[in-house]
């Protein structure tokens, strides 16, 4: 089956096996963190700063505004790491690209299988996430009250592709591997900040209009809008925006790949 | 597209590769300058030529893992040199790179299983042909241990394996036995050899001019990007300047002056780092004058080999 892009889904498929082979051998080991990392914000920033922050945010208590964010977050975090130093490897060390190309794949099946594994681990975390989101409601802490909720795991999988198409088309520019440093200090650490997971962006100057015009903000804002059940256009035109841009590197991460690949 | 819809051979049954002025240049370096060559199916095509010759360049031209910047070049009749016919070109072969590029995350079995997938096989038989190329390779008892734990040579069947999972119509290796032990060099012949009588083109480049001359029907030696000749090993054995070889051993120093005179009575002179050969139609006048002028040089003779036709069109010796 082909996809636009002359994508050949087999050999996507492919791809992404390799990477669920090894995965599959330290997923036990990797998916209790999974489940702690949640815990540990919503039970150290929600309950423990949530009891200064005693009439809460926007009418909601402290640990239900962040708990969507931080869901957001989550997909952000699980798709980034696979497309950036696992894929490093791959691509400039291993030379596995080179091999995958000798077989009929093409560069474009190699960028949507990975692709496609960035949204598969996103997942899992966001998964992992939700379902301790979920028990939160049942120990007297409600954050997740429409219907709506079900369809987070969808937003999950939009934010994961947004990142893991990001994390890709940054992988293609960099030519040592210790260059990551400054994409998750100055790229993933600010978003994590400042996208109005822990306060409103409005708290600082400009901070709605440049927050706008990052991928995290959206995410956050489709997250709360899906928790919420409150879906005004601001949630929609958030899901434009995350589909725009990844529609957008699409187009443009295989060919960057290309070069380095094809020589 | 099916892939005769487009193909540009009139040809029925055209030739596994067929190049013309072919081409390749990084910046202003020319790697491939023009070469022209065809390459029948059903045989085994050998590239020979020192370090930067361009050897690679070509495969890899071949095998798509890089653009053709002039000329034409045909695998199975098809486009090559366009990129429109990369997955049905690949889709027939299978390469053994000159680098190793095996998935150091995975384990022995697991890298072949991988590839597996990108020729649809299923489970059941992906998992037969794991186990025939692991036998193959020799690699049965490490097909659980992770790639770091093989040894180079270990690594370099594992490349050859790899590159045969697809049972492809053309394979094509790029110094496959650079690295292996004796034994292992004669499984890998022994393993061509049947893909040859499964009439499987098989293209090739090594530095081991014994294992050119057994294995290739034809070879080309090729230099700073030019084909100098094009030939059966004892087609170009035969173009040498002359057919004996005199070997001086230059173990214990160089040659004295007053052996100038000597050596001018050969046909051709080589130095190399620690002898001097010398091309000779008849050897014996000669190889008597220089044991007794030269004591301290041992002399040899054999016939001349491909080797020696190396050093003749190539201008400067493997050990340069
Ligand atoms: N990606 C590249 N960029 C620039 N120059 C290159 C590149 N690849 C190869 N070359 C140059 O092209 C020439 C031919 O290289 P190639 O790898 O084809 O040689 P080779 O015949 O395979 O040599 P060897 O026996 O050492 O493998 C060399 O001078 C090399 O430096
Ligand atoms: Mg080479």
């Amino acid at each position: 089956m082909r996809l636009p892009g002359d994508i050949d889904v087999k050999m996507a498929l492919a791809v992404w096996w390799r990477n669920a082979t090894v995965y599959r051998r330290t997923w036990l080991k990797n998916i209790l963190p999974n489940f702690f990392e949640p815990l540990l914000y919503l039970v150290g920033m929600g309950l423990g700063l949530g009891f200064y922050v005693g009439e809460g945010i926007s009418g909601q208590d402290y640990i239900a505004f962040i708990g969507p964010g931080l869901l957001a977050s989550a997909a952000m975090n699980g798709a980034v790491f696979e497309v950036t130093y696992n894929l490093f490897i791959k691509l400039n060390f291993d030379r596995l690209y080179d091999a995958y190309l000798c077989t009929p794949a093409q560069i474009q099946d190699v960028a949507a299988g990975e692709l496609m594994w960035a949204v598969t681990r996103a997942s899992i975390y966001g998964a992992g996430f939700l379902i301790v989101l979920a028990g939160m409601g049942l120990v007297g802490y409600p954050i997740l009250t429409s219907p709506f909720t079900l369809l987070m795991p969808a937003g999950v999988m939009l934010i994961g592709a947004c990142f893991g198409l990001i994390g890709m088309w940054f992988s293609t520019f960099i030519r040592t591997i210790d260059l990551y440093s400054y994409f998750y200090t100055l790229f993933i650490t600010p978003l994590f900040l400042f996208s109005g997971i822990f306060f409103p962006v409005e708290r600082f100057p400009f901070g709605q209009e440049i927050a706008w015009c990052t991928p995290l903000y959206h995410g956050v804002r489709l997250m709360r809008g899906l928790a919420s059940g409150e879906l005004t256009p601001e949630v929609g035109v958030s899901v434009l925006w995350l589909a725009a841009l990844s529609l957008l590197l699409m187009a443009i991460v295989p060919g960057r790949m290309r070069r380095l690949v094809y020589g | 597209m099916p892939p005769d819809a487009s193909s540009p051979s009139p040809n029925e049954n055209p030739p596994a590769v067929m190049a013309r002025s072919l081409r390749r240049t990084f910046g202003e370096f020319v790697a491939v300058d023009g070469i022209d060559f065809e390459i029948e199916r059903g045989e085994c095509f050998g590239f020979l030529g020192p370090n930067g010759a361009g050897k690679t360049t070509t495969m890899r031209m071949i095998y798509r893992a890089s653009p053709v910047d002039g000329g034409r070049l045909e695998v199975l009749g098809l486009d090559a040199a366009s990129g429109d016919f990369d997955r049905q070109i690949k889709a027939q072969m299978g390469v053994v790179a000159q680098e190793d590029n095996l998935d150091t995350e995975t384990t022995v079995r697991e890298n072949l299983r991988v590839f597996c997938r990108f020729y649809g096989m299923s489970t059941a038989e992906a998992n037969r042909r794991c186990d025939e190329l692991l036998e193959f390779a020799g690699l049965v008892e490490k097909s659980d241990q992770r790639v770091q734990a093989l040894s180079g040579g270990m690594k370099r069947r594992l490349m050859i394996a790899r590159g045969l999972i697809s049972r492809p119509r053309i394979v094509i290796l790029d110094e496959p036995s650079t690295g292996l032990d004796p034994r292992a060099r004669q499984n890998v012949w022994d393993g061509l050899a049947r893909l040859r009588e499964d009439n499987v083109t098989l293209v090739l480049t090594t530095h081991y001019m014994d294992e050119a001359e057994r294995l290739c029907d034809r070879i080309a030696i090729m230099d700073r990007g030019r084909i100098v000749a094009c030939d059966s090993p004892t087609g170009l054995i035969a173009r040498c300047s002359a057919p004996q070889v005199i070997e001086l051993s230059l173990r214990r120093g160089p040659l004295p002056e007053h052996a100038q005179p000597l050596l001018t009575r050969a046909q051709r002179v080589e130095h190399l780092r620690d002898r001097v050969l010398l091309y000779v139609d008849t050897p014996e006048d000669l190889v008597g004058d220089l044991t007794k002028t030269l004591p301290d040089h041992p002399a040899m003779v054999r016939r001349a080999s491909l080797e020696d036709v190396f050093l003749e069109l190539t201008g400067r010796g493997l050990e340069d």
